[in-house]
Parts: C-alpha cells; structure tokens; sequence
C-alpha cells in the first residue's frame, strides 16, 4: 500500500493546482475564486502532501509493521 | 506520579475551562462573521475584501500550526502550566480588544487592519493550548483511566460552540436586530465576556503546579534542548507525527467539522431553516451528546483507543449521505406548496399574502418580483417568493411604459415564465424539529468516538520531553486544515458538479475513508501504560 500513498501525493497537488487555475476568476465573488485562499491552501497542503509521500516511503519500506512501544525506540 | 481522585478532579476543571473559554473565544468570531463583515470589512473595498479573506483563511490554515510549533516548543522546554497560561492571555487579551476596534466607517482601513492582527494572534493561541491542556491532564492521570480523564478535554471543544452559541443567542433575542448589529452594539458583548470568563480561568491556573512527569525531567536535567528537531527531525519520532496525521488526525478532524459547522450551515443555507430553529436544532445535539465523549474516553481505557475512533470514523463515510438527504428530503417546502394545490381547504393556510409587486428590467426581460409569502403547512413555517419573467412578443424591444404591459401583456408579452419559486426562513413543526435533533446527535455522536479518545492516543503515541511540539502539530493540521477546508471544498464542489446538492459531503467522506484504511493498517490498539518515559 506504501505506493498507494506515494503516488496519491502528487495527485492531489496535481488537482489543487488544477482547480485553482479553472476558479480563480477576476469577476466571481466566492472564495473559490479569489487567489488569496488557494495561495495559502497550496502552500500549506504542498508540504503535507510530501509528508505524505514519506510516510508511503516508509509504509513502503515496512517501518511500521512494528510499532515503537516505549520511548527509548524513539531515541 | 498519578494524582489522586480529589487532586485529578482539580487539574481536570482547571485544565477544561481554559480551554473551553479558548474554544468559545475562537468561535464567536466565526458566528459573528456576518456582523463582523459589515462592521470591519465593507464590501466594495477591495483591501478590507483581502484582509477579510486573510482573517478567515490564515488564521485557520496557517497561524494554528504555526502557533502548535512556537507553543509546543515553549511547552517542551519551559514547562506546560506556563506555556497554556501564556496561551489563555494571548487569546482572551485579543478576544476582548477585537471586541474594543471601532468600526471601519471610525478609523477606516486600520479597523480592518487591527482585527486581522488580533484573528491571527487567537489562531496562534488556539494551535498552542489543546496540547497543552491534554498533556497536563493525561500527564496527571493514572495509566488505566487516561482516556476517561483526557476525555473531558476533548468535551471543551464541542463545549466552547454550545457556549458560544448559547451566549449569542442570549444576547440576540434580548434585542433589535438594530441595536445588536449597530457599530457599538450587541454582537460586541460575547468579546467583551470574554475578559470576564479569562480573569477567572487566569486565577484558576494560576494555583496550578507544573505536570509532574515534566517537572521531574526538568529535576533530572533531561528536557529536550530542541524539541522542534526532535520531534520532525528524529526519523524514528517523525515517522509517528506522520502516522498520528494520517492515520488518527486527518479523519478525526473532517468528521468533528462535518458534523458540527457543516451541519448548522448546511441545516442554514441548503435546507433553508430559520436562524433560530436552526441553532437550537445543534444546540439540543450538541448537548445531549457532549456526555458521549466521557462514555467513548471511558471505554477507550477498556477496549483500546484505535477501533473506537476508526469506528466513528467509518459511521460518517458510511451515513453522512444518507442523513445529510433526509433531512434535505424532510424540509422540502416544495412539497408543502404542491400539497397545498391538492388539499387546499384542509391545513394549508396563506397567513400573510402581500399582493403588491416590484419590477425591473434586467437583460430586456421584464422580471416581476411577487412580494413575500408566509405560509403554513402541518405546522411547518415557511417564506415563499416568486417572480415571473415576461418575454416580449416579436417586434416589441422594450417594455415601456410599465404600467401599460402589465395592463396589456396579451399585445405586448410572448409568454409568461413563472421562475422557480424560492424557499426560505423554513420552520419545522415540532416532530420533525425533534427528528433534525436527532439526525445532528447521530452525526455529534460520530464527532464522540472519533474525537473522544484521541488525546489519550496521541499522548501515549510520544514520549515526555517532546510530547507537546509532537501531538500539537499533527492536531492542528488534522483540524485545522483537513477539517476548516470542509466549506471550501465543498463550495468547490458544489459549483463544479451543480445537480448533486450533497456534493460537497465526498470531501469529509474520501479523507475519513482515507484515514480509516491508513489508521487500519498502520496503527495499534495497544495503550501505553507507562508515559512517564
């Protein structure tokens, strides 16, 4: 599944990016068509989006088939 | 370390309240958007236009993760009772003065300028106190009651809303909508409560102690020295910020915003209800489902915390459609004006039928605009408004004089198109009323499962030095962005797919689905009896 997650990250920026070139609209008055909203939207999912594809890599990579049962596993 | 029965009674109340006033000191700005609209950012003005967008949008999206790192690091290397208190002050200090900013027709542009300000300092606050009100309390309480006692945390947030919209309605209908819209008027009263409600919270944490888990690292001299870096820096540490987001957070965060703001604004301007039958609908659901997340907190500690959150989660992929459509299907107003052609002798009555019109003539067409209708049908309430739109017959270019087309139409007009009639101001009879309760405590109870434990689980997902940077993070994103993009995603969707009026629901439905196969996979149901390392 670890792919799964690695490749729906650039999808869903793909899709933002998309949708804000189709809405934003000098003439419309909803949020969807002002700039400002996807500005910030993009610029905060872009790095969620990479912390998706990490934790793809490390689903990948089977790190959480075990998970850390105290904190020492931590350190 | 655990405190005892008397003592974690204490820690709870002091903990609870803080954060309840922070919620309801977040919120009422929200409610009060529209007021706050005309009195600081004046349509027409496209700066105020810009920093009203920036209020709504960076004080959601941006300042409250920003404010779970600066307050989480605070929180790791000075202490948690100080960092929450220091939280509460910001908050209810920029509450109060939002409550003080004269209005822009005043002062002008610095109206809209202050506020912004005073937004992004309560969303730098909020991204800071959760954290550290959870940590405290679970730092406090014993291994095998955590989720029950972190659970009443988890009630403040929900709390914070029924309180917000308690004193709101309080005050409106204490009053003219004039004299509560006015530029010093009524709708500044819940900001100035907020001072009040704050200096008492202050006094309470004050005679707090710091948590003893952290008091004894800091005896040791083992607090982290860079907690931010330990916490996204660590691989191993990292890796479990990103599960708890993905796996935990990330649902939990579209299903609380779902069943709670999305309701109340879909019940507002979908289903077309009236204002105040509209908020006492949540209120009654939020009420009787607050208990729940003490119920779900409390066998959380039996049963685990995973399938609990997960199964709320799954619940609202699973009803949101279905319960969302009944209640559109319940208050249809269509409906009730069709009964009325086939029964019209029997329940049906036009209580207020104003037969004057209005006219204008948009794109050559002459529109008549039939005045407001109020009628009743099986005791529900509601607004009817038609307009007609007269096409005019071959050779005729204008529709001038007025008076003459309407006396006239057979020579002047080609066909009458009735527009659909709107519907508004929608008031349920009694038994539907108490079935829309319902409906909204059902969705309040998924909002129970999925966030009840989860402060429980995110405490014991981190160990103690960087606890509070580590949970407070994937918290507010998971809350703060997944679910205050509800309306704009559903907006979103709603104009690109214009026949399906519960679109907007697949936005909630696809990242709970998400997180539910992720937080299946990923996570575990074991509790971590020892938070002490």
């Amino acid at each position: 599944m670890g792919l799964v997650w690695i490749l729906l990250a650039p999808v869903i920026i793909f899709f933002l990016v998309k949708s804000a070139v189709h809405n934003i609209s000098s003439g419309g008055t909803k949020d969807i068509n002002q700039p400002v909203p996807w500005i910030i939207i993009i610029t905060i999912f872009t790095p969620i989006a990479i912390g998706l594809m990490i934790f793809g890599w490390y689903a990948f990579k089977g790190e959480y088939d075990k998970l850390p049962e105290s904190s020492e596993e931590l350190n | 370390m655990a405190a005892s029965e008397k003592g974690i009674g204490k820690i709870i109340f002091s903990s609870s309240l803080g954060t309840l006033i922070e919620w309801y000191d977040f919120y009422i700005f929200g409610m009060l958007a529209k007021t706050i609209s005309v009195q600081f950012f004046p349509a027409g003005n496209s700066t105020a236009a810009l920093l009203s967008t920036l209020a709504i949008f960076a004080a959601g999206f941006l300042v409250r993760p920003f404010g779970a790192l600066v307050f989480g690091r605070l929180g790791d290397l000075v202490g948690r009772k100080y960092t929450f208190l220091l939280t509460l002050v910001l908050m209810g200090g920029s509450t109060f003065l939002i409550g003080l900013v004269p209005g822009y027709k005043s002062i002008g542009i610095a109206a809209p300028l202050l506020v912004l300000l005073l937004r992004l300092i309560q969303g730098l606050a909020l991204g800071g106190e959760y954290g550290g009100a959870a940590t405290y309390v679970a730092e406090h309480a014993p291994a095998h009651r955590r989720g029950y006692f972190t659970a009443w945390i988890q009630t403040t947030a929900t709390l914070g809303l029924f309180v917000a919209l308690g004193i709101i309605l309080l005050i409106k209908t204490n009053m003219s909508d004039a004299a509560f819209t006015a530029e010093w008027g009524g709708w500044r009263y819940p900001f100035w409560i907020s001072i009040l409600l704050v200096g008492v919270s202050i006094y309470i944490r004050l005679k707090m102690s710091e948590s003893p888990l952290y008091a004894a690292l800091k005896k040791e001299g083992t607090t982290s020295v860079n907690p931010i870096k330990e916490s996204f820096g660590h691989k191993a540490n990292f890796k479990m910020v990103l599960l708890a987001l993905f796996g935990a957070v990330m649902g939990q965060g579209v299903i609380w915003y779902t069943s709670q703001f999305y309701a109340q604004s879909f019940l507002e301007n979908v289903v077309k209800l009236e204002f105040m039958q509209n908020r006492e609908i949540l209120l009654w659901a939020i009420g009787l489902a607050t208990p729940f997340f003490l119920f779900f907190g409390w066998l959380s500690d039996k049963i685990g915390r995973k399938w609990i959150m997960l199964t709320g989660m799954l619940l609202g992929v699973i009803f949101y459609r279905p319960i969302f459509g009944e209640m559109l299907k319940d208050a249809n107003a269509k409906e009730w004006a069709t009964q009325h052609d086939k029964k019209k002798e029997l329940s049906l009555e036009r209580s207020a039928v104003k037969s004057d019109t209005s006219f204008n003539l948009k794109t050559g067409l002459l529109i008549i605009n039939h005045k407001d209708e109020d009628w009743e049908f099986d005791g529900n309430k509601f607004n009817e408004k038609k307009s007609d739109t007269l096409m005019p017959a071959e050779g005729v270019t204008m529709f001038a004089p007025i008076s003459v087309m309407i006396d006239s139409t057979q020579f002047f007009v080609k066909e009458v198109t009735d527009v659909k009639p709107v519907y508004s101001n929608i008031q349920l009879n009694n038994s539907l009323k108490w079935k829309f309760i319902f409906l909204v405590w059902v969705m309040i109870i998924f909002v129970t499962m999925a966030y009840g434990p989860i402060a429980a689980f995110l405490v014991e997902l981190f160990p103690t030095k960087i606890r509070y940077t580590s949970m407070s993070l994937p918290y507010h994103i998971g809350n703060g962005v997944f679910g205050g993009l509800v309306p704009f995603i559903a907006t979103l969707l709603a104009t690109t797919f214009t026949t399906d009026p519960l679109v907007g629901l697949w936005y909630p439905i696809g990242v709970a689905a998400l997180c539910f196969v992720i937080g299946a996979l990923y996570l575990t149901n074991k509790k971590d009896k020892d938070v002490n390392d």
